[in-house]
């Protein structure tokens, strides 16, 4: 009776291996069932979905025109103190008063988490996630961003 | 370092003191255990924390209740989703909102998508563990799938901070459900390889069978929860002992095994995946039209008081405890994490064996050291 099981165990241990080593067999005789992507020789076509947080940037339009009104609703939002505003005052030119715009906002790509609070918090809709994916850079400091543009203004309309 | 310790103080002539990690590939992070042996056999098994300590807790009391959901992403990496999910339960609970259906339903749903995903990287990880390195490519195949999921709904891979109090941050993809059928298509069809490739294994199975055995009365003595305590019998679902979301309204058994060997843990879990791919058959069809947020304020206060939430992730339960003296800000958090349990009951398992299963049990409880050292 020993024997007999002894055989049964030899025999079932090779059937096992010999079941996984047929599966092993079959992906190497079927290359085109084999999925890898070979980056970055596909960065033509490569996709990334719409919504991919890749960095924040600040949406301008064709007349260098943002949305941004400087509520620093994001700074508050932002867990790590990735964004900063500085603002300044304009002076409208009809009226003669005084109000508040954005000087510099700055990003700080080396904190951020992309968690996304920052554009939940915008009332305006004036930052948004973009597909970038490639951040490495040879210098820290070139990580800290101004996201709005040289002699861009506010839109006129959005407060 | 460890030569004023008790261990070595414990230790006679003729033991051997070996430092597993904390950089070493089978311990899936920076885990560190020191480890008395007398020849092959384990004598102790001390893991040692703190390499990847970030006071996590500490950090959340200065963050909103808006944003310390964000950070818990990053503690146990493989369940972001639900780890998200019992925050936001907790804060909810305070503010006492009513989650929309639709929100409920597209949060289950991402959880089992979550816990699929965890099982899958943990399986291809066991599979290496243990000498065996074509698991692991089969195993992210589809978890590969998971991934573009999340990423096309949520934005990212990993961390996704897609929960958000009241719901979820964003209505799901136009492409989420062809998306998910693909998956479940291909998952049903590839299934069956993991069996043939692991399960059956006269090798895998010779290494798991009968090693690392934790009895029931260990297991609820150790505080194991997850699938390394329903290995030894102990019945431990969140999802059935404490139903939150629509999980009460679900058809799927619990995974119970006796044995508490390796094995058993293995079995579990792979049980486990047919269970959630039965939950998201269920409920994929069935996404209900409406809100995907509840309508909340903008700055959250929870009302004075302490608030307990739990909820089950890939490893076992995850406990979110807030305290709130009525601030923007919680007053005190303290997280239960699973893995931190789990890791306790090493030592039981190791005590006695070979030290070449220890890497094997180590593979079998599934740790995730950022969960277990917040």
């Amino acid at each position: 009776m020993f024997l007999k099981e002894y055989i049964k165990e030899v025999f079932g241990a090779v059937k096992s291996l010999a079941t996984g080593m047929r599966r092993t067999g079959y992906y190497f005789t079927h290359h085109k069932e084999i999925i890898t992507q070979q980056y970055p020789d596909n960065r033509d076509t490569l996709q990334l979905p719409e919504r991919f947080r890749g960095e924040v940037v600040m949406i301008h339009d064709e007349n260098n025109e943002h949305a941004c009104t400087g509520c620093t609703a994001c700074e508050l939002a932002c867990p790590n103190a990735t964004i900063k505003i500085v603002t300044k005052f304009d002076v409208d030119e009809e009226t003669g008063k005084k109000k508040k715009a954005i000087d510099t906002f700055v990003y700080h790509l080396e904190l951020c988490t992309f968690c996304n609070l920052c554009i939940e918090a915008c009332p305006t809709g004036a930052i948004k996630m973009d597909q970038t994916f490639e951040h490495s850079v040879f210098d820290r400091s070139k990580l800290t961003k101004k996201l709005n543009h040289d002699g861009s203004k506010i839109r006129a309309g959005v407060e | 370092m460890y030569r004023e310790t008790e261990i070595l103080q414990e230790a006679v002539a003729g033991d051997l003191i070996i430092n597993v990690g904390p950089q070493h590939p089978s311990t899936h992070g920076v885990l560190h255990l020191v480890i008395t042996l007398n020849g092959e056999t384990i004598k102790k098994v001390e893991p040692h924390l703190g390499y990847i300590h970030r006071s996590i807790e500490k950090m959340c009391e200065s963050l909103t209740f808006r944003q310390f959901i964000y950070v818990t992403s990053k503690m146990d990496y493989l369940s972001s989703h639900i780890n998200n999910h019992g925050c936001s339960l907790c804060v909810e609970k305070g503010l006492q909102i009513e989650v929309p259906e639709r929100a409920q339903v597209i949060r289950v749903l991402m959880d089992e998508l979550t816990r699929l995903a965890s099982h899958q990287l943990w399986w291809g990880a066991l599979g290496m563990d243990v000498g065996a390195l074509t698991p692991f490519f089969h195993a992210f195949r589809e978890r590969e799938l998971i991934n573009d999921i999340f990423e096309e709904t949520c934005g990212t891979r990993l961390t996704m901070n897609y929960m958000v109090p009241g719901g979820v941050m964003a209505d799901l993809h136009p492409n989420f459900q062809r998306r998910v059928h693909e998956f479940i298509k291909q998952f049903k069809q590839k299934f069956d390889e993991y069996d043939e490739l692991l399960t059956d294994n006269i090798i895998f199975k010779n290494r798991m069978q009968g090693v690392g055995v934790l009895s029931a009365a260990d297991a609820v003595s150790y505080g194991c929860t997850g699938p390394v305590a329903r290995a030894s019998g102990v019945s431990s679902d969140i999802r059935k002992l404490y139903p939150y979301e629509i999980y009460n309204k679900l058809q799927f058994d619990e995974v119970i095994e006796t044995a508490g060997d390796c094995y058993s843990r293995y079995m579990v879990r792979m049980k486990e995946m047919r269970q959630s791919l039965s939950i998201i058959e269920q409920l994929i069809d069935q996404i209900p039209e409406g809100e995907y947020q509840a309508k909340t304020k903008a700055v959250l206060k929870l009302p004075k008081g302490e608030y307990y939430s739990r909820v089950e992730t890939a490893r076992g339960e995850f406990g979110v405890y807030i305290v709130s003296e009525g601030g923007t800000t919680p007053y005190r958090i303290k997280f239960r994490s699973p893995g931190f349990s789990n890791l306790s009951a090493l030592d039981h398992m190791a005590r006695g064996g070979k030290i070449g299963d220890l890497v094997a049990i180590m593979g079998s409880l599934d740790l995730v050291i950022p969960d277990i050292d917040r």
